[in-house]
């Protein structure tokens, strides 16, 4: 037996007795285990499942294990997920720390910052969050005026940021600032981390067209930075920012694998004669899944090419593209599924209007982590060599 | 399987590239329309291609071919659509080798495969007798005789048709319009007695034809496979097929993209390069994407079908999936163009043309979207 497929085995029977049943089912977003220190958790199983993962190092997998990883390499990853797949596991944990923070200190984070960093986030004990947009700085991102102060071995920090997601539940921020104003746009940037409960640091969550307030305004008062926790060099931290925004792309556009609208509408509308008896709308949807397949062959030929040693770049402005846009489709389609009943806002027979509400939030997709129009930007300028 | 071309893939890509860049640009496809070629194709570049083992990909080593397999198949149509050179590959080396090896008995694989490999026999399947592919509605009819059958009915856009040595019918021995069951595959040489061939020229200047079947007589040996059970053998046929037109079109589709993209590069209005307005650049960016990814869907269908595994569902997608984006591609190569590709003399009208052949070619768009639905259970 090949070493591979011995560790196949050992983690089907690893996660057999150690995955509680009841997080092996589909997961809505109230299920979501975030982490952190004011995370309450939903259930025993769930806190169960996360302290078994985290302590094996499995929150993170292919993290090194000193920095609380699970030391994975990516063949031995791929048999993880698919084994998690196969019995349908949640996440144990989800985070921006995990997702963004991460993979940006395992490149340019010091040794004593991993150390300081990573371990809670694979362990779920910090919740970060991302401060990058400003009111004046959406998709010209590299605008930004939050002003940091040389003051020795700590920076002092003002401003405004915008579409700071969960920063109302999150415990530290990552941050880009301003550290040199004399310098051209992208060259006085920094990227420093920092509590967000040092004073001077307030919240206010932004109610959306969903009726949900998943992002805030972060207003920075005089807040005190170490810099020990400065990543990278000072005024360099638009090349972390840039490397973030690719990785963050890659993630939204992969939105995993949700239940087939065609299982949906089967769902509700019933099969005749094997078919959806609206021939217009399974013609409609038909389309979208055709898409939807070959996009989801995508991103496995994206990351297959990735592990063959190819340097992902600008595709990744693609997959968010192309990905943020068929997700919108999907949920256009879903209402239509639905019919009147997605129209429902309130009452316990829609879940609170829970497929309006997500359908909304699917306007978003194609603004955040830089809108549709930067990515089609970056795609022509970047990968086609088109003229500036 | 990863999904990326293995070394040995990556070289015949190469290989197939500059083959057909160098041997069979479009001015030859051009060239073979201007001069009314009574072949329509060259003789020598299909020979050529045989020698570099094209024509063999799908056949056993025993039988003369390399055995490279359908990923190679498709490396090499993607190679063609780009330069949309004109051979007998796909009916011959692709439908015809595998409607052989799928149906055939031991003796006629043995007689057939080492020659379409060798390029010395050309093969082709007639099977459509309607505007729209329904294989299961065939009507053209074989009836049993003392000797083996007699045929008679229509065939049309039979590719090669006018020049291919032995044609593949599928014929109704059993059944109604409209069955499944009842269908069978014959061998028929092109110049058998009754056998009327009309050469019709098609808007992608390559060869088609409309065959007349009046009681074409064969012998009992020239069934292939099971009498009454062709579509269980020819599906799987078909779907190879399918998917290497599907890998064309991405050539062709590629080709467009590549060429427009040029050409914003090139070309100056209002003082300034094309290629600097974000209407065009946006346009391309998503061009760009379709292609992408419409290359997955391809490659994934191909290497399911290498592997043997069932690949109904991966064929219609690739196919439905090409056929859309080929439209796409060549329209927005005409409109990016400008009046220029509007015009003979340019050759991205090739491209067009070509393109809505194949996109009919083994089931159009609404053909495969459905049976996609279909074999997804819906």
């Amino acid at each position: 037996m090949s070493d591979l497929e011995q560790f196949r085995q050992e983690t089907r029977a690893w996660l057999d007795e150690n995955c509680p049943k009841s997080m092996r089912a589909p997961m809505g977003e109230g299920d979501i285990c975030w982490g952190g220190r004011r995370f309450e958790f939903k259930s025993d199983d769930q806190k169960a499942w996360l302290e078994h993962m985290a302590a094996r190092g499995w929150t993170v997998p292919s993290w090194p294990k000193e920095y609380g990883g699970g030391g994975l390499n990516k063949d031995e990853a791929k048999i993880l997920a698919e084994e998690m797949r196969r019995i349908s596991a949640r996440p144990p944990l989800v985070s921006f720390g995990i997702w963004m923070l991460g993979p940006a200190l395992l490149k340019f984070g010091t040794h004593e910052q991993k150390l300081e960093h990573l371990p809670p986030i694979a362990r779920g004990e910090i919740r970060w969050c991302q401060g990058y947009s400003e009111p004046n700085a959406g998709s010209d991102l590299a605008a930004l005026m939050t002003k940091a102060e040389d003051k020795g071995d700590h920076y002092i920090i003002n401003g405004q940021k915008i579409w700071t997601s969960y920063a109302d539940k999150a415990d530290w921020i990552f941050c880009l600032v301003r550290t040199d104003f004399s310098a051209t746009k992208h060259n006085g940037i920094s990227f420093v981390l920092f509590d967000m409960e040092s004073e001077g640091v307030s919240t206010k969550p932004i109610k959306l067209i969903s009726g949900y307030s998943p992002f805030c305004e972060t207003f920075f008062d005089d807040v005190k930075a170490y810099k020990k926790n400065l990543v990278g060099e000072e005024n360099k931290g638009w090349t972390i920012a840039k490397y973030l925004l690719t990785h963050e792309r890659t993630g939204i556009g992969d939105m995993g694998m949700p239940k087939p609208l065609s299982a949906i509408a089967r769902d509700k509308l019933g099969l005749e004669d094997g078919q959806i008896e609206d021939k217009m709308l399974r013609h409609e949807i038909a389309s979208h899944e055709i898409d939807a397949a070959a996009f989801m062959f995508t991103l496995e030929r994206a990351k297959d090419q990735a592990k063959a040693g190819g340097d992902m770049g600008a595709f990744s402005s693609m997959l968010k593209y192309y990905g943020t846009e068929l997700n919108k489709d999907r949920h256009e389609l879903i209402l239509k599924v639905n019919g009147t009943d997605a129209l429902e806002w309130e009452g316990q027979f829609s879940n609170n209007g829970e497929i309006a509400r997500n359908w909304l939030r699917t306007k978003a997709n194609s603004i955040e982590g830089g809108t549709t129009e930067v990515q089609l930007n970056i795609i022509s300028k970047r990968i086609l060599d088109l003229p500036a | 399987m990863a999904m990326v071309l293995n070394e040995e893939q990556q070289l015949l890509k190469e290989t197939a590239d500059g083959f057909f860049a160098e041997k069979a640009p479009v001015g030859q496809l051009r060239k073979l329309r201007d001069d009314k070629d009574e072949t329509g194709y060259s003789k020598e570049l299909w020979q050529e291609m045989a020698d570099m083992g094209f024509a063999g990909l799908l056949i056993g080593e025993d039988e003369g071919g390399t055995n490279f397999g359908l990923v190679g198949a498709g490396i090499v149509a993607e190679a063609m659509g780009r330069t949309l050179s004109a051979s007998p590959y796909l009916a011959s080396a692709v439908v015809g080798a595998s409607v052989i090896s799928a149906a055939g008995n031991a003796d006629q694989k043995a007689a057939l495969l080492p020659a379409i490999a060798a390029g010395e026999t050309v093969l082709t399947l007639a099977i459509d007798e309607t505007s729209h592919h329904r294989p299961e509605k065939t009507a053209l009819k074989a009836e049993k005789t003392a000797s083996g059958y007699k045929l008679n009915g229509l065939k049309v856009f039979v590719p090669e048709g006018h020049v291919a040595d032995q044609v593949i019918v599928l014929a109704r021995t059993g059944g109604e319009k409209g069955d499944r069951d009842g269908l069978s595959l014959f061998l028929v040489d092109r110049k058998a007695a009754g056998l009327i061939v009309d050469r019709t020229v098609m808007t992608d200047s390559r060869n088609w034809a409309k065959m007349t079947f009046e009681g074409v007589a064969v012998g009992a040996d020239a069934l292939l496979g099971s009498e009454g059970k062709a579509m269980d053998v020819l599906e799987g046929a078909l779907d190879k097929a399918r998917i290497v037109v599907a890998a064309e079109l991405l050539g062709v589709s590629q080709e467009c993209l590549d060429r427009t993209v040029q050409y914003l590069k090139e070309r100056k209005q209002f003082g300034v390069l094309i290629g600097t307005f974000q209407g065009l650049q946006h346009r391309a960016a998503e061009l760009f994407s379709e292609i992408e990814v419409t290359r997955s869907a391809v490659l994934k269908a191909l290497q399911v079908a290498d592997m043997g595994g069932d690949a109904r569902w991966f064929a219609s997608l690739a196919k439905a999936k090409a056929a859309k984006t080929a439209e796409l591609a060549t329209n927005e190569a005409i409109q990016m163009h400008g009046g220029i590709g509007m015009t003979d003399e340019f050759d991205i009208g090739f491209y067009i043309k070509r393109a809505r052949v194949l996109q009919n070619l083994y089931g159009d768009f609404s053909y495969h979207a459905d049976r996609f639905a279909a074999l997804s259970g819906y």
